[in-house]
């Protein structure tokens, strides 16, 4: 009896110090994070030479300053403006052409839409790095160098085959039967698509949606490349560019760039993390 | 009327039967799914197509819907030609999936208005229309529920009351019952039956079940690979099969099949098949002699399952039911005589199988 209890409290134990290890593992960074961007310079950069200081607390009073820079002394707003506008159009685009794109992938296309669905996930495999080079002289004959405009164009490339293939497993999770009995309601294939299916791929459009503006956000190979003015960057380029200078790095307001924006789409994500969820296991769920 | 909109007919006769099919063929690559069938049905009537799994059932109703193209051939329905380019939603039928097929985004009032939206009914006739369909099938405290919080007979009977609400020329229900547990379906069975009559609608129905079909069938249309064996009422199929498939597919145990000679296979009923002292004097008795392997205590009936011990032995073992008010012994192992009157004895050509006149 005893022995059995005991076995279940070390399992129990087992599973608790799995969870704690594995949230401090994923905290640990915003923690740095968070640390960095509040921290005075004299507390920031003296671990290296006295051992007596413990790095993973305040041990000055915390500060704005790095914050302030980050404000006053780069154009941060405008790249979050920048970055806002750019996701804002990837995400349009993309959504007007992955889910009509995906729909006919999973219906209309019968064996062979698996097979081209595989093929456009394999272009999204192909690095950015590679492609730069051609998508530069596409760029420059459209004269779009140095503006929003080049990003807004090439971003849809690799957002565009993923989320095809996405909304493909989400479409295929939708019933035929459904559609079918929908055409003998009284409904054309388009009314169907608009009122039966559309509403049940809404967690997959969700999910388009967080995919390609993370993607979007996260970007640096074709912003580095396109972009050279930095009233025109983004974040993920402006903030590298204007905050490293030389081998001097402002850790502090490095920092805070990213808290800050990361914390929109940690909020975004865990206010949709059901839909989310049941988008990315839509295939394994039945109706 | 639509049938206005369309060309003269020139060539073709209009179809008698209200929904009517003729050669029509489906190919499957090589599987022939349906294979030149000719039904006819009337109107009012309520027709069963009976076959095993893969006989094409599902496909034949799914071209009268107007799902699958056929490869070949004519549909009627309501005498107006519909197999070349009419869509489903213009074919004025309902149909009832397997799977019930209800949008699960929609309430069940959703669910149940959802065609007549498609027909832009107005908002006060709409309402009123789906209260009357839902209290036809008792879901009028379900309106608010979704698919996911209703049980399997709900989502059937809301199924029904969609395809019940907007007063089709044709039902086409394909197993709806069998996702249902044995007490519900006899139950649903009945009602459906009972609705069927009062509403006048004609129904074709969609079983594997023969129970189901004899049940519920004005006539029944049996099938098997592609094709339509037998149609006819019930009493008709069960008591002159056409051939040896339908005689041994209706009825259960199956109508017993012995080798008469080589031309000739006889078939009788097991319920036919009944110790030889039960007939008394009767005169016209074929008689039997039957070695008893195995007996089955079945409540009502016992089976007896044996073999003939005659010149013409079967291989096929040969089942008498005998009902539990005869109480003559019935031992494994043992020889008895039992008899069948000569005019329940079914006559099929060996090669063929199909059905043919009493030698003599
Ligand atoms: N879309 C399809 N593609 C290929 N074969 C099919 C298709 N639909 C049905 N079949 C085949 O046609 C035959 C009849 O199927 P079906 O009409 O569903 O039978 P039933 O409803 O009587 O069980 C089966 O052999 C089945 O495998
Ligand atoms: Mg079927």
């Amino acid at each position: 009896m005893s022995g059995r209890a005991a076995v279940r409290v070390a399992k129990r134990a087992a599973l608790y110090t799995a969870a704690v290890a594995f949230t401090v593992f994923a905290v640990f960074p915003f923690y740095w994070m968070f640390l960095t961007a509040f921290k005075q310079n004299r507390d920031l950069y003296v671990g290296a030479t006295n051992l007596q200081h413990v790095p993973w607390i305040f041990n000055d009073p915390p500060t704005l300053d790095h914050v302030r820079l980050l404000f006053f002394n780069t154009p941060y707003l405008v790249w979050v403006k920048n970055t806002a506008l750019v996701g804002a159009a990837v995400v349009a685009i993309t959504l007007v052409v992955a889910v009509p794109a995906g729909y006919s992938l999973a219906r209309l296309a019968g064996r062979w839409g698996e097979r081209l669905g595989i093929g456009i996930f394999l272009t999204y495999l192909v690095p950015p790095t590679l492609l730069f080079i051609p998508f530069a002289r596409v760029i420059s004959v459209l004269g779009l160098q140095n503006q929003l405009g080049a990003l807004v164009l090439v971003y849809p490339t690799f957002t565009i085959p993923f989320c095809t293939w996405l909304m493909m497993g989400f479409f295929r999770a939708v019933p035929r039967d459904l559609e079918e009995q929908a055409m003998i309601d009284g409904y054309s294939r388009l009314a169907v698509i608009g009122k039966v299916v559309l509403p049940l791929a809404v967690p997959g459009m969700l999910t388009v949606v967080i995919f390609a503006f993370t993607l979007v956000l996260q970007e640096f190979v074709y912003a580095l490349t396109f972009i050279s003015q930095v009233e025109r960057m983004t974040l993920s380029l402006g903030v590298p560019v204007a905050l490293v200078r030389g081998d001097v790095f402002y850790w502090g307001s490095l920092m805070a760039a990213c808290l800050i924006t990361s914390l929109p789409i940690a909020v975004l994500y865990s206010s949709f993390i059901d839909r989310f969820i049941a988008g990315l296991t839509a295939g394994a769920v039945k109706g | 009327m639509a049938t206005l909109t369309q060309p003269p007919a020139t060539e073709e006769p209009t179809a008698l039967g209200y929904v009517e099919t003729r050669g029509l063929s489906k190919h499957f690559g090589d599987v022939r799914a349906v294979d030149g069938v000719d039904l006819c049905v009337m109107e009012g009537e309520f027709v069963v197509l009976l076959g095993p799994s893969g006989c094409g059932k599902t496909t034949l109703m799914r071209m009268i819907a107007g799902l699958e193209k056929p490869t070949a051939g004519e549909i009627y329905i309501a005498g107006e030609r519909v197999d070349d380019d009419v869509p489903p939603r213009a074919r004025g039928i309902a149909m009832v999936f397997q799977s019930y097929a209800l949008y699960p985004h929609k309430t069940a009032f959703q669910n149940i208005a959802f065609p007549l939206e498609a027909a832009q009914v107005e908002r006060s006739t709409l309402r009123r229309k789906v209260q009357w369909a839902a209290a036809l099938f008792g879901l009028d405290r379900l309106l608010d529920r979704r698919p996911r919080q209703l049980s399997g007979g709900e989502r059937q009977r809301v199924a029904l009351a969609r395809a019940v609400v907007r007063d089709p020329k044709v039902f086409l229900l394909d197993e709806p019952l069998s996702n249902l547990d044995a007490k519900l379906r006899a139950m649903a069975r009945f009602e459906l039956k009972q609705l069927q009559r009062q509403l006048g609608t004609t129904t074709i129905y969609v079983t594997h079940d023969q129970v189901e079909a004899m049940g519920l069938g004005d006539r029944i249309a049996v099938m098997d690979k592609g094709k339509i064996r037998q149609i006819g009422t019930p009493r008709d199929v069960y008591d002159n099969p056409a051939d040896t498939f339908v005689a041994t597919f209706l009825g259960s145990p199956p109508m017993n099949l012995v080798e008469q000679d080589e031309h000739t296979l006889v078939g009788f009923r097991p319920e036919h098949f009944l110790p030889r002292e039960v007939f008394g004097e009767e005169p016209d008795l074929v008689t039997f002699r039957l070695r008893v392997r195995e007996v089955e205590y079945l409540g009502s009936d016992r089976l007896a399952y044996g073999y003939l011990e005659e010149e013409r032995r079967s291989d096929q073992p040969v089942i008498a039911a005998v009902p539990i008010t005869i109480t003559a012994p019935l031992a494994e192992g043992e020889v008895y005589e039992f008899a069948v009157r000569r005019r329940d004895l079914r006559f099929f050509d060996a090669r063929t199988g199909l059905r043919k006149p009493a030698p003599r």
